[in-house]
């Protein structure tokens, strides 16, 4: 046996856009063990509910997170929604629907083009952003903001979209679908990425499944689970099964993201063929009052909301379970044994969001 | 498995338009809905308080014996939230965003609002 060392891994790390800590214990270049620390970025949002009214605190939930913004508001809004037992009108859910899987496309193509720059593919970076520009472009024309949306509310949605928008918007789609062909091309097939990514990582499905994995880090394991079949807002009226890979490999998390973008796109066109018309909010009276859970699917996994209200317009307690939180443990069960040059890699395919998961 | 995929790509981008736009000859255009900031238009406003009280960062600040209004826009996340609560329809969402500052009171802004007619 070897000495052993131990070396801290972020909270400051080139690799890493947020503050997760690990302090790696290796043996030589062998890593044995991981201790992670997080809490270096808690806001406290969860409390600010006692102290804003149940509408107002919408546009703050959304800030929660910059790249699942749209979801997190609307995981907020559907429970209290489900709480208040009010019913939205079907062009709302069909547009939270599409909103939710355009954000999908945003972080994937975020994420692969995270992990290009992880293993050192700076082009292929680039060119994913590029097309994820197109993608942030139909999300300010159609709801004002390209990175806080601020169009969910309890009710329904602030902003309608028209017809002839949501036509075109199909057509810039079908340019982004072209795009990201040749892109997840080399994500697929090329040799510096499978050097890289195959066999790196591996969660078996027994093993994703007991630790709680979520997402596609789940689904990468061959787990056919996703929160969408639900059928929460329109999902349950749309098409789609849910994207599984057998390897539980990098290579597998990359593959199944690949694949979701496509899912999502096609999702949308779905969305936009059966949209309804009609209006997209209904008035709310009253306070919430009562609890409930629900279940979402964020691009990075299931995500759980919590909301208990007392009859006043200030609810007693909102709670998230995030997806990266529940991440976290298949991560530290598959750092040992890896080289400590893997690590950054590895703490990337779970698609760590640490101001999540400390909010 | 493959060598080189992303070569074609690589060609399109070494002879193609560039990706990005020529900034500041080109200028970006806003879309319509884009939320740059929020603006008031002191004619209409009754200093109702309303906007204040439900801001959810508390960026604005009513005073109604004054006839004041204030907003500080390095609080406001416009949300369009006060837009939209208005009884007046007299705050509107302008496509351009505040401009960056080095000292902070200077994103302070208050509108004075017309004297009371009596
Ligand atoms: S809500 Fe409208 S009318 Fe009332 S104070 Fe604010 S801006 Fe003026
Ligand atoms: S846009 Fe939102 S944050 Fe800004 S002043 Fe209005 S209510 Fe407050």
């Amino acid at each position: 046996m070897g000495e052993r060392t131990i070396i801290p891994f972020g909270p400051q790390h080139p690799v890493l856009p947020e503050p997760l800590h690990l302090d790696l214990i290796l043996e030589d270049e062998k890593i044995v063990g991981a201790v992670p620390s997080i809490g270096f970025i808690h806001r406290g949002l969860e409390k600010l509910v006692e102290k804003r009214d149940f509408q107002e605190m919408a546009f703050v939930i959304e800030r929660i997170c910059g790249i699942c913004s749209f979801i997190h508001g609307q995981g907020y809004v559907q429970t209290i929604e489900a709480v208040m037992g009010v019913e939205i009108p079907e062009r709302a859910k069909y547009l939270r629907s599409f909103w939710g899987e355009l954000s999908r496309v945003h972080s994937h193509l975020l994420w692969l083009g995270l992990m290009a720059d992880a293993f050192g593919f700076e082009s292929l970076f680039m060119h994913c952003w590029r097309v994820r520009e197109k993608v942030l472009d139909i999300f300010e024309e159609t709801t004002g903001g390209r990175v806080i949306f601020s169009v969910c509310k309890v009710g329904g949605l602030w902003k309608n979209v028209d017809g002839d928008t949501l036509r075109r918007i199909g057509g810039v789609l079908k340019d982004v679908d072209k795009d990201i062909r040749p892109l997840a091309d080399v994500f697929m097939r090329d040799y510096t990425v499978q050097k890289r990514c195959v066999g790196l990582g591996v969660l078996t499905k027994e093993e994703a499944f007991q630790l709680g994995a979520v997402g596609p880090m789940l689904r990468a394991s061959g787990v056919a689970m996703d929160a969408r079949k639900l059928g929460y807002a329109a999902y349950g009226n749309l098409e789609f099964e849910p994207v599984t890979e057998n390897a539980g490999d990098c290579q597998a998390r990359i593959a199944v993201r690949v694949r979701e973008i496509y899912q999502a796109l096609d999702i949308m066109r779905q969305c936009i063929e059966k949209m309804p018309g009609g209006e997209v909010a209904t008035t709310v009276k009253g306070n919430p009052q009562g609890e409930y859970l629900s279940r979402l699917e964020q691009p990075r996994g299931e995500a759980v909301y919590y909301g208990k209200g007392n009859g006043t317009k200030y609810l007693d307690r909102f709670r998230v379970r995030t997806p990266t939180f529940a991440n976290l443990i298949p991560l530290l069960h598959i750092i040992p044994g890896c080289d400590l040059a893997d690590v950054p890699l590895l703490a990337l395919t779970i698609d760590p969001c640490i101001s999540c998961t400390e909010r | 498995m493959a060598f080189n995929v992303i070569g074609k790509t690589v060609m399109k981008s070494l002879f193609g338009k560039p990706a990005t736009a020529m900034y500041p000859v080109i200028k970006n255009d806003f879309y319509p809905l884009t939320r740059g900031a929020i603006e008031l238009d002191p004619a209409n406003c009754i200093f109702c308080n309303l906007c204040a009280k439900r801001c959810p960062t508390e960026a604005i600040e009513v005073s109604r014996p004054d006839r004041l209004w204030t907003i500080n826009r390095t609080r406001c996340i416009v949300c369009n939230f006060c837009v939209d609560v208005c009884p007046r329809d007299c705050l509107t969402t302008v496509r351009q965003y505040t401009a960056p500052m080095t000292d902070k009171s200077a994103a302070v802004i208050t509108v004075q609002g017309p004297a009371k007619e009596s």
